[in-house]
């Protein structure tokens, strides 16, 4: 579904990413961890096709087609979400009528019909239960004055009912208490599917006790130093991250 | 002497020859009303960038210009009033600065309410305008104002009995342009609202596309005690008119008086918005969206006069600003020494879309009184890079989250606009023009 070979990317003037390698197939969940600055959310960024990212070399392959030669809408419409680690307040933009908007444009994009508001408020419904999202959270502008947890648990709700082929969750475990990181990972969890990737970022270990993934990368100074599978996840919370840096550089996926 | 004093020298004549040809037919009172506001304008002549108030608005190219006044109706004045209809109003046309019974719909109106062509309205002394026309502002003033006196002739007054609440809205339709001549209008309205009526106005302005005209409205208000009006200006004029509008009213105590003004049209607009808050307990909601896109000026002085204590006034003025226009905010707000408890709040926002478009926005606060909460900010930015990103990353198009985002920017005013058709044709307005304009976004 998305192969990335030897990315690299730079922000402002500072190279973040110095040459990634990830293949990522459908029904797979992988993680990506790694010190602060490691360049994470750099890469989860530069997926989503971030306009302050910019690509220096290396490609990206999703669904056969170039994603670095996609606007970050064409990529949306076309099944690549990324969940934001801040999620922008709007104020004045309906979020109800935002999401709308936004499943309706990849309806359009995918030849389906569009919804009409009675049968988007039905769709929402159903996928607000799973993940406590209430009425009043869809009525209230985006993200404005949202808590931390609301911010993150609207974010994967929108994931929910965008129903997206690869989903990038950019940190969505920072912030959240236990039991707003149980309902997240919940949510996240009734999506999984074969026909479906996800590539979770994350500094911590503790979100992978609820999201398992099936293959985990460490990320250290812009280049993926290991690929493993959930143990490996098991072993950096037991040493940290400072083990990585003694450490010879491992095998990769 | 200049060119620019030799046209103004043109005006004078105009209103010279007017006075004693059309114009002859008026009541002695508006013939001197008239003749007092020609002496003015005569005095003081166009004002030029060198006055405080006309500092970044050069109107050069209005007195520079040969506009004859105008006569008759354009070609497609019936089609011009067709396109800005207002489902279920009564509609009221002025063409060329005459009220037009044939282009009007009276069906829809409502009882508690009177409605006269200003020339029959100001030979029939029961009427009472002899109290207000040209009286709810100070031609000393206002030199626009002025030189529209110094034509006035005709127009439409709305009058409400006292009590009365309208709930039909009164929609006036002003069409302007000729049949190639540049020439300039004088359209005149006033609205007396009695004592604890209620009523809501709308002004569409329209004109010929493609033609140059000059349209110089002066509209005055009279709120009197207890009564609410609720005004709505949709300024839509052709991209090559010069529209002047000035809108005064005068709000008695424990009366209302809400102005919503939108403008999307003409090549150089100057709207004066005078308030007069002139009893105790007086509310006023002055509130405005712009658009400015190509090479528009749009200027928008307001003026709050708070003359009287325990006053109220909330003023929401939002620009958006692309191409190379340029726009003018000047906000001013007196507080009176006897206007305790004072409580006014303004706000100015712009967004600028484009990096050569400019905008020069001025808070202007005179307080005299000591117990009073005034607040005013001004803020000018651009579109948020993030929220722009973030919408994007959703689905959405470029342009449909721009639009997005300008629509939450000015939907704050647009809300307040509390008729709906005159709503949907006002936001159409302001998309349409976005498309033309700020595609390269």
């Amino acid at each position: 579904m998305l192969d990335v070979k030897d990315l690299k990317v730079r922000v402002e003037d500072k190279e973040i990413l110095r040459g990634i390698n990830l293949s990522v197939k459908a029904g797979e969940v992988h993680a990506i961890m790694g010190p602060n600055g490691s360049g994470k959310s750099t890469f989860a960024r530069a997926l989503a096709g971030h306009p302050g990212y910019e690509v220096t070399g290396g490609q990206a392959t999703y669904k056969g087609q170039d994603l670095l030669e996609m606007d970050p809408d064409e990529r949306a419409r076309d099944g690549v979400f990324m969940a934001f680690q801040y999620p922008v307040e709007i104020p004045g933009v309906n979020n109800a009528y935002f999401l709308k908007a936004a499943l309706n444009a990849k309806r359009k994009h995918l030849g389906l019909e569009e919804l009409d508001a009675m049968d988007f408020m039905a769709l929402v419904k159903e996928k607000s239960k799973v993940l406590d999202v209430d009425e009043k959270m869809l009525q209230r502008s985006v993200n404005e004055g949202f808590s931390g947890g609301e911010k993150k648990r609207n974010e994967i709700f929108h994931m929910a009912v965008l129903e997206p082929t690869l989903a990038v969750l950019d940190e969505t475990d920072s912030g959240l208490d236990i039991d707003a990181l149980r309902i997240v990972s919940e949510g996240v969890n009734a999506m999984r599917s074969p026909d479906r990737a996800f590539i979770v970022v994350t500094h911590y270990q503790r979100l992978l006790n609820y999201i398992v993934p099936d293959f985990v990368h460490v990320l250290s100074d812009g280049l993926i130093v290991r690929s493993g599978g959930r143990e490996l996840a098991l072993e950096l919370e037991e040493k940290g991250y400072v083990w990585l840096e003694t450490a010879p550089a491992g095998a990769r996926k | 002497m200049s060119p620019v004093a030799e046209r103004h020298d043109t005006y004078v004549a105009d209103a010279d020859l007017f006075a004693r040809g059309r114009g002859l037919a008026a009541p002695a009172w508006v013939r001197d009303r008239r003749a007092g506001a020609v002496a003015r304008f005569a005095a003081a002549g166009f004002p030029t960038t060198r006055l405080e108030d006309w500092r970044f608005t050069n109107m050069a190219p209005i007195a520079a210009s040969a506009f004859t006044l105008a006569e008759g109706a354009p070609r497609h004045a019936a089609q011009l009033v067709a396109g800005v209809t207002v489902p279920g109003a009564v509609r009221l046309a002025i063409v060329n600065g005459q009220f037009a019974a044939g282009l009007s719909d009276l069906s829809a109106l409502p009882k508690g309410i009177r409605i006269a062509s200003l020339r029959d309205g100001a030979r029939d002394a029961t009427d009472g305008l002899e109290t207000h026309l040209a009286r709810v502002f100070d031609v000393e003033t206002h030199p626009f104002a002025a030189l529209n006196t110094a034509f006035l002739d005709d127009g439409v007054a709305v009058l409400v009995t006292a009590g009365a609440v309208v709930e039909t809205p009164i929609h006036i339709v002003v069409v302007t342009g000729g049949d190639g001549t540049p020439m300039v209008a004088h359209p005149r309205t006033l609205v007396v609202a009695g004592a604890n009526s209620q009523v809501r106005i709308a002004q569409t302005f329209v004109g010929s596309p493609g033609e140059v005209y000059f349209n110089n409205a002066v509209i005055e208000v009279v709120v009197h005690e207890g009564a609410v009006v609720e005004f709505y200006t949709d300024q839509r004029e052709a991209d090559t008119a010069f529209h002047v509008a000035n809108i005064q009213a005068h709000v008695e105590a424990n009366a209302v008086f809400a102005s919503h003004a939108f403008s999307t049209g003409g090549r150089i607009m100057r709207h004066d918005i005078g308030v007069g808050l002139k009893g105790e307990g007086a509310d006023c909601t002055m509130n405005g969206v712009y658009l400015a896109d190509g090479d528009r000026l749009m200027d928008t002085h307001t003026s709050l006069d708070h003359a009287m204590p325990h006053c109220t006034s909330h003023e929401v003025y939002k620009g958006i600003l692309a191409g190379r226009a340029r726009a003018v905010f000047n906000g001013r707000i007196i507080v009176r020494l006897d206007a305790q408890k004072t409580d006014a709040k303004q706000t100015n926002r712009a967004l600028l879309l484009s990096d050569d478009a400019t905008i020069n926005s001025n808070p202007q606060l005179e307080i005299f009184a000591d117990d009073v909460k005034c607040t005013h900010g001004a803020a000018v930015g651009q579109l948020d890079e993030d929220a722009m990103f973030y919408l994007q990353a959703r689905g959405l198009t470029r342009t449909e989250a721009r639009d997005m985002l300008l629509h939450a920017f000015a939907g704050e005013v647009l809300q307040g606009l509390a008729i709906p058709a005159l709503r949907e044709q006002i936001e159409a307005t302001l998309f349409d023009a976005l498309d033309r304009d700020v595609r390269e976004l």
